[in-house]
C-alpha cells in the first residue's frame, strides 16, 4: 500500500549503502534498533545494502556513503556513486572528515607508514580524503558511529522533503541537559565545548570525555579551548590527540601545529 | 506566617509524611577531582540520601519545572490511504503524574519560581505545562550556607518571604520552621513539634544575622539598567565575548534561563507528529537565527551581552526586578571562568 502523509502519497526512495575505507560500523548502527528497524524499512526501498541483504542493485535515488578515501579505485567507485543518485550523503566520521583512517596523514613519510604497517605486502594506498574533496556532497551525518535515532530523523525529513537541520551547538549544551557532572571537574580532558551537538553528548553520558567525532560547532572557541586544557594542566599533546583523532578538526590542528613549528 | 520548632531527630518523620509523593531534593552526585562533593537535584528514594547540607547544587531544580526537552503536543493522522484527507487529532500531555515534593531548596531557587511565576503564569497567556507543575508542587524550603561564588544577598533573594510550603533552618540540633500553607501546618501537627520559645527566637535571628556576613562575592546593581543601557557598545563585551564557548551551560544550569526553541519531529511510519520544544540560551548560534537562515547575532560578544541584558536589565525594566537570583551556578559551571559578578564589575568600570 502506498505510504501517505496528511493524506498525499508520499514515495518510498530507493536507497543504497556503500562502504570505502571504513569499518561499516556505522550502518551496523542502522540494523542495531531492531524496535524500529520496520518502520525505517518500510520508509525507504533498500535497493544495496551489504550488512543486511545480499541483492545489490545499481538504481538508486539516495547513497548513503561510508568511510573514507584511501585508494585510487574508491575515488572511480564514488565518481560513478555520484553520477547515479539524486543525494549523496555521506555516512559516519570517515566519510565526512576521514575519520580514524585520517590519523595516518599526520606522518610525513606515508611510504614509512605503509611499509610499518603492511612490510612488504603489496598494497596501494594513498594519503586519506573525506568524501567532499572528490564528489560534491549533498548531506553530511556525523558521529563515530553514527547515532541512529538522528539518522532515522534525517531520513524521516529526507523522504518528506523537510529542510534537514544540524545543531550549531556544542555537546555541553546536551551534556548539561542530561545532567552528567563535566569531565574537566574530574579531571578529564573532553572536546564537548567545541563539537557539533547531536549525539545527546553519548560519551560524556558514559564518563568519558569528548573525542570530537562530530567535528566543529560552527562556533567552536578552540582559542578558549586551550586556555582551558591549560588552566587545567592537560598537556597540548593530549589536546592535540583528541583533536586529531577523527579529522574534524584538522584546519585548527594545522594551525596549533604551525604555531608550534613542530612538525610530527 | 506561622513559626514551629522541633527537634532534628523528627526530620525523617516529615520526610517520611511527605513520602507518599515524589520527593526530589539535593542528592550526592560523586566526587570532584580534589575530593569535593558535588551535589544535584535527583528524585530521592531514601532519607538517607537526602543531603540537606549540600553547598551548592551543579544545576538547578528546573527539570521539575521546565524541563529541558517537552512535547507540547502530538497530532496522530488517521489515514485511510484513499488519498483524501484523514483527520486528525491533537494531544496534549502537560507531564503531570503525581505530586511532586521539592524538599530543600535554597531561597535563591525559591526566588526563582517566584520570578518564573511571574513571567510564565501572570501574562496574557499563562503556560500550562509550567503552571501544572506548578500546582501540584510543595515546597520544603532549607537554610544555606553562602559559598564563596554566592551573590544572592546583592539580588535581594538570599531569604524567601514567600513561595514555599515550609521553610526550615537548621539551628544546631533542632529546626525552625516557617510556615505558609494549611498542608504544611497540618503536616507539621503530625510530628512531635512546639511554638518558639524566646531564646529559640533569638537564636533564630542570630543565625539570620551571621549569614549576613558569610557573603563573599557581590554585584553592585545600583543604577544598574541604566548603566548597562550607556555602556552598550563597551569594548569589555567583546573581551567577554573571547572567552565565551556559545555553548549554553549557563543557561542550562540557571533556575530562571526559560527561553526554548520549538521543532516539529514526525514519526517514522507517518502516524504522529510531535511538537517537541527544548531549553535554548541566548549564547547559542542556533538560537539567533531566524527563518531564511539570517542571524542577528553572529558574533560571541552580541549573544553573550544579551543573555545579561535580558537578566539585569529587560526584566527589571518589566518586573522591578532582576532575573537572576546570584545563585552563581552559571560562573561555576563556565569553563572559561565568565561570572556575573566580574562580568558587571568590568561593564561598571568601563569608561566609554
Amino acid at each position: 500500500m502506498q505510504k501517505t502523509f496528511l493524506g498525499v502519497p508520499v514515495v518510498r526512495p530507493k536507497v543504497a549503502f556503500f562502504e570505502l575505507s571504513s569499518c561499516e560500523g556505522c550502518q551496523l548502527q542502522l540494523l542495531n534498533n531492531e524496535a524500529t528497524l520496520l518502520d525505517f524499512l518500510s520508509l525507504v526501498e533498500i535497493v544495496r545494502f551489504r550488512e543486511g541483504m545480499k541483492e545489490a542493485g545499481d538504481d538508486y535515488e539516495i547513497a548513503f556513503v561510508e568511510g573514507s578515501i584511501t585508494r585510487f579505485d574508491e575515488e572511480v567507485q564514488l565518481k560513478v556513486i555520484r553520477e547515479r543518485a539524486k543525494i549523496v550523503v555521506a555516512l559516519g566520521s570517515c566519510a565526512c572528515f576521514g575519520g580514524v583512517n585520517q590519523l595516518k596523514n599526520r606522518f610525513n613519510d606515508l611510504e614509512w607508514v605503509k611499509k610499518e604497517v603492511y612490510g612488504s605486502f603489496p598494497i596501494e594506498t594513498q594519503e586519506v580524503k573525506p568524501l567532499s574533496a572528490v564528489i560534491k556532497v549533498d548531506l553530511e551525518i556525523y558521529g563515530c558511529p553514527i547515532k541512529k535515532e538522528e539518522v532515522e530523523r534525517i531520513v524521516t525529513a529526507l523522504v518528506l522533503g523537510e529542510q534537514i537541520h544540524h545543531p550549531q551547538y556544542p555537546v555541553c549544551m546536551e551534556c548539561k541537559a542530561r545532567e552528567n557532572i563535566c569531565l574537566f571537574d574530574l579531571g578529564e580532558p573532553c572536546l564537548g565545548p567545541v563539537t557539533r551537538a547531536g549525539c545527546d553528548a553519548w560519551c560524556p553520558s558514559n564518563r568519558l570525555g569528548c573525542w570530537g567525532c562530530r567535528g566543529p560547532a560552527p562556533e567552536a572557541n578552540l582559542s578558549q579551548l586551550q586556555i582551558i586544557m591549560a588552566e587545567r594542566g592537560i598537556s597540548q599533546e593530549r589536546m592535540i590527540d583528541r583533536l586529531e583523532c577523527f579529522g574534524g578538526f584538522g584546519t585548527f590542528v594545522d594551525e596549533v601545529k604551525g604555531k608550534k613549528g613542530e612538525p610530527r | 506566617m506561622l513559626f514551629k520548632v522541633f527537634a532534628a531527630s523528627e526530620l525523617i518523620r516529615l520526610y517520611e509524611l511527605l513520602a507518599a509523593d515524589r520527593i526530589v531534593g539535593p542528592v550526592k552526585k560523586g566526587d570532584d577531582q580534589y575530593g569535593r562533593s558535588l551535589y544535584d537535584f535527583d528524585v530521592v528514594h531514601d532519607f538517607s540520601d537526602l543531603h540537606l547540607d549540600y553547598g551548592q547544587t551543579i544545576h538547578s531544580a528546573k527539570n521539575y519545572f521546565l524541563p529541558y526537552r517537552e512535547d507540547l503536543c502530538a497530532f496522530t493522522f488517521q489515514d485511510d490511504g484513499s488519498g483524501a484527507s484523514g483527520d486528525w487529532h491533537k494531544e496534549v500531555d502537560y507531564g503531570v503524574y503525581a505530586p511532586l515534593v521539592l524538599f530543600g531548596l535554597h531561597p535563591c531557587d525559591i526566588n526563582a519560581l517566584n520570578k518564573l511565576d511571574k513571567v510564565l503564569l501572570g501574562g496574557k497567556y499563562p503556560n500550562p505545562f509550567y503552571g501544572e507543575k506548578r500546582a501540584n508542587m510543595f515546597i520544603v524550603g532549607h537554610s544555606c550556607s553562602p559559598q564563596p561564588f554566592c551573590f544572592c544577598k546583592s539580588m535581594g533573594t538570599d531569604s524567601a518571604i514567600r513561595g514555599f510550603d515550609l521553610f526550615l533552618t537548621r539551628m544546631d540540633d533542632l529546626y525552625f520552621a516557617e510556615i505558609l500553607s494549611s498542608r504544611a501546618f497540618h503536616l507539621l501537627e503530625q510530628i512531635d513539634c512546639h511554638d518558639p520559645d524566646s531564646s529559640e527566637l533569638r537564636h533564630y535571628m542570630e543565625i539570620m544575622e551571621a549569614k549576613e556576613s558569610l557573603f563573599v562575592a557581590h554585584v553592585d546593581t545600583s543604577d544598574l539598567t541604566k548603566i548597562l543601557d550607556l555602556e552598550f557598545q563597551a569594548s569589555v563585551w567583546q573581551e567577554w565575548g573571547q572567552k565565551c564557548l556559545s555553548c549554553g551551560t549557563c543557561a542550562q544550569v540557571c533556575p530562571t534561563c526559560y527561553c526554548y526553541g520549538v521543532e516539529e519531529r514526525v514519526d517514522m511510519d507517518f502516524s504522529r507528529a510531535h511538537k517537541e520544544k527544548q531549553l535554548y540560551s541566548c549564547n547559542l548560534l542556533d538560537f539567533a537565527s531566524v527563518a531564511g537562515g539570517h542571524n542577528f547575532r553572529p558574533e560571541s560578544h552580541t549573544r553573550l551581552k544579551y543573555r545579561y541584558y535580558h537578566k539585569h536589565r529587560g526584566f527589571v525594566e518589566a518586573f522591578e526586578e532582576s532575573l537572576c537570583v546570584g545563585c552563581g551556578r552559571c560562573g561555576q559551571s563556565c569553563l572559561a571562568r565568565i561570572t556575573v559578578p566580574e562580568v558587571i564589575a568590568s561593564v561598571r568600570a568601563s569608561k566609554e
